[in-house]
């Protein structure tokens, strides 16, 4: 290659690049002024208004495994990409605010293994906590990996001194300012991420002839044969074969429904503390439970700003096209050739003039440091108050255990550096992190919402179900072919993202089964102990707002889901 | 110093200022005004490079749009203030 960028970018882009990061580190020292205690520190002091939270919710996922990974699902699959925010998103994130918010901000815990020790105690607590802190260690070192990598691609630095770098940058303003920094930091990041990519897809639309263009140009794509999916599957978003990697349309629709629509996703959105962190640092439980239901909304427009671009670019830009049809073209943001991850890099190449390309480049770094951010967040909270506090030193003063949080924050940066480089060994992020969340979060899930409406499930059955739920899921990702990829032996005859579905669906079943097979034997929780986290034991005014009643309807929790879901519904037919 | 919990008979009217610079709004106002005065004179100023646009000033045409959002933005941290309880003084 001639030059070692990707990009060339001027000194209006720096300019604007620049800006960004020192309003992010100033957020940090203006934020640091307000953390006085532990509680302001990992919850914002519970004190933020629901249109933050709600838009934070969002962009603690809108990070660069998104952004870049359904990119490049889009430039691959096309368009039922989408079922990622349709289906595996959305109705979620509904639940999470309609059932299981009231409980979590109600029982006033600070996290969402806390809640946990309080309904099941201290085994499934420590399964949940030690397994959430490992994959928020992969999952920052996944993002810090991208963030480096696009750094890489623009000023041609060399991988590691990237990885430092933008590590250093996290690090800061975490420290600093804690999650108040982190959160105003995703609000902000949304905003700007929304002005580096709406301008991005509207002129790709612009140059490939509109929406129809893109249509006519993706056809004849497909038409030339090869090894991707046909037309028709790329531009409708049902049945997604090609994405499910089921033959069968009627198997890829329930494989999406229940494997990602019910399974993953509820696994992920309403159990993760990354996210329902965001809805605790709200001022009311009214505001917690608005908290996914209006971060529903942006979450619904978000295909058009990410996959969009990635299916423009598989037809406008002659590298990632000529990806598609198969050949090997080398460069790419990882110097290894160019892949899907990279549609959107080339496309701001191909399309942007000076100075929105710097825009885009901070949207990009934004999202990527964001994420990370929410992840290292996220992880210092559960390490320090969970795993620190419950176990290793007790009972020491609020101060001592901010201090922890502190230091895990370092850590865990460092952490993320080395697993940087470890992501860096898989091709497809979003597949790598199917199957972890797969692992994680599915039997967690299934645990979860049993214990929050049964109150017979007991202790035992807490631990004893997430183990076992989570080991089948990595005996069915063993057992497939090409989820662990060369580790896989191909026993089930399935691969891509069906074989993460499967994984978490045989995850959710086994942890079901075996939970409420260990009931039955073992010995249940004394009633009392159960208020607040168990559905009938809870009275109803402990789980709603009093004042919510006063508010007008765009202002309540369920007319809002309401409305959001009739959207959905509507996006899901017209795509 | 620790304050003491008294129960005063009448509740005092709490004391309470504006947010100001720390109001997220303020904040996403004042960058995205920034990026749009940079962009538009970037579109007024540069070469608006029609072929990767397709014949569009892209940077003028976002730059005004974040003018626009970025001012509103502004106006509403200005028009409805939030009104932040003052802490009492415990800091460190």
């Amino acid at each position: 290659m001639a030059s070692d960028t990707l990009i060339d970018a001027n000194a209006v882009d720096y300019l604007i690049v620049l800006l960004y990061f020192g309003v992010v580190l100033g957020i940090g020292v203006v934020a640091r002024r307000q953390v006085s205690d532990s509680v302001d520190f990992f919850l914002s002091g519970r004190s933020l208004p629901a249109w933050v939270t709600g838009l934070a919710f969002i962009s603690a996922n809108l990070g660069a495994v998104e952004i870049m990974g359904m990119s490049a699902s889009g430039a691959e699959f096309g368009l039922p990409t989408v079922h990622y925010f349709w289906v595996g998103a959305i109705p979620a994130m509904l639940f999470l605010g309609i059932v299981m918010m009231p409980f979590y901000y109600g029982s006033k815990v600070r996290s969402v293994p806390e809640f946990m020790r309080r309904r099941f105690g201290t085994g499934a607590h420590l399964v949940n906590s030690l397994s959430f802190a490992v994959a928020q260690l992969l999952i920052a070192g996944i993002n810090l990996y991208l963030l480096g990598s696009i750094i890489h691609a623009l000023l041609g630095w060399p991988l590691w001194v990237a990885l430092v770098v933008a590590a250093a940058i996290v690090l800061s303003y975490i420290t600093l300012g804690g999650l108040s920094a982190a959160i105003y930091n995703e609000v902000l990041q949304f905003f700007v991420i929304v002005a580096a990519l709406l301008p991005l897809t509207l002129i790709g639309l612009h140059r490939v002839g509109g929406y129809g263009g893109l249509k006519d140009k993706i056809t004849e794509a497909a038409s030339a044969g090869g090894d991707i999916a046909p037309a028709e599957q790329q531009l409708n978003s049902w049945p997604g074969q090609a994405l499910s990697g089921f033959d069968s349309p009627l198997f890829s629709v329930i494989g999406i429904v229940f494997g990602l629509g019910f399974v993953l996703s509820f696994g992920y959105w309403t159990t993760n503390f990354v996210e329902v962190q965001r809805a605790m640092a709200s001022d009311s439980i009214s505001s917690a439970r608005k908290t996914p239901i209006i971060g529903a909304f942006p979450k619904m427009f978000v295909p058009f700003i990410t996959i969009l671009p990635g299916m423009i670019a598989a037809v406008l830009v002659s590298e990632i096209a000529d990806v598609k049809a198969g050949e090997t073209v080398p460069g790419g943001a990882s110097g290894e050739g160019v892949a899907y991850n990279d549609a959107l890099l080339y496309l701001m190449r191909d399309t942007l003039p000076n100075g929105l390309l710097g825009l885009a480049i901070a949207g990009l770094l934004a999202a990527f440091m964001a994420g990370m951010a929410a992840n290292i967040s996220a992880f210092n909270t559960v390490l320090s108050y969970d795993l620190w506090q419950q176990y290793v030193v007790k009972e020491r003063d609020d101060s001592y255990y901010l201090l922890v949080g502190r230091l895990a924050t370092v850590a865990a940066t460092f952490i993320a550096i080395f697993t940087a480089t470890l992501a860096s060994n898989f091709s497809n992020i979003m597949e790598y992190l199917q199957v972890l969340f797969g692992f994680f979060n599915a039997p967690l899930f299934a645990t979860f919402i049993l214990g929050m409406f049964w109150k017979r499930m007991t202790p035992t059955a807490g631990w004893v179900g997430l183990v076992s739920g989570t080991l089948s899921a990595v005996a069915v990702a063993f057992l497939s072919e090409d989820a662990f990829g060369s580790w896989s032996s191909g026993v089930i005859p399935i691969g891509g993202q069906g074989a993460a579905f499967l994984a978490a669906a045989a995850a959710f079943v086994v942890d079901i089964v075996v939970s409420v097979a260990v009931s039955l034997v073992t010995k249940p929780k004394p009633v009392s102990e159960l208020r607040g986290l168990v559905y009938s034991e809870t009275p109803r005014e402990d789980l709603v707002d009093a004042d919510e009643a006063s508010y007008p309807w765009y202002r309540r929790t369920l007319p809002l889901a309401g409305v959001a879901l009739a959207m959905v519904v509507i996006l899901n037919f017209a795509f | 110093m620790p304050t003491p919990r008294t129960r005063k008979p009448v509740v005092a009217p709490e004391r309470r200022h504006k947010a100001g610079i720390l109001d997220i709004r303020n904040i996403i106002g004042l960058l995205l005004t920034t990026y749009g005065v940079i962009l538009t004179l970037t579109g007024i100023v540069a070469d608006p490079q029609h072929d990767k646009t397709g014949g569009v000033n892209a940077n003028l045409w976002a730059g005004l749009a974040l003018l626009v959002v970025g001012l509103a933005f502004v106006a509403w941290a200005r028009l409805r203030p939030v009104l932040v309880p003052e802490q009492p003084a415990e800091d460190d």
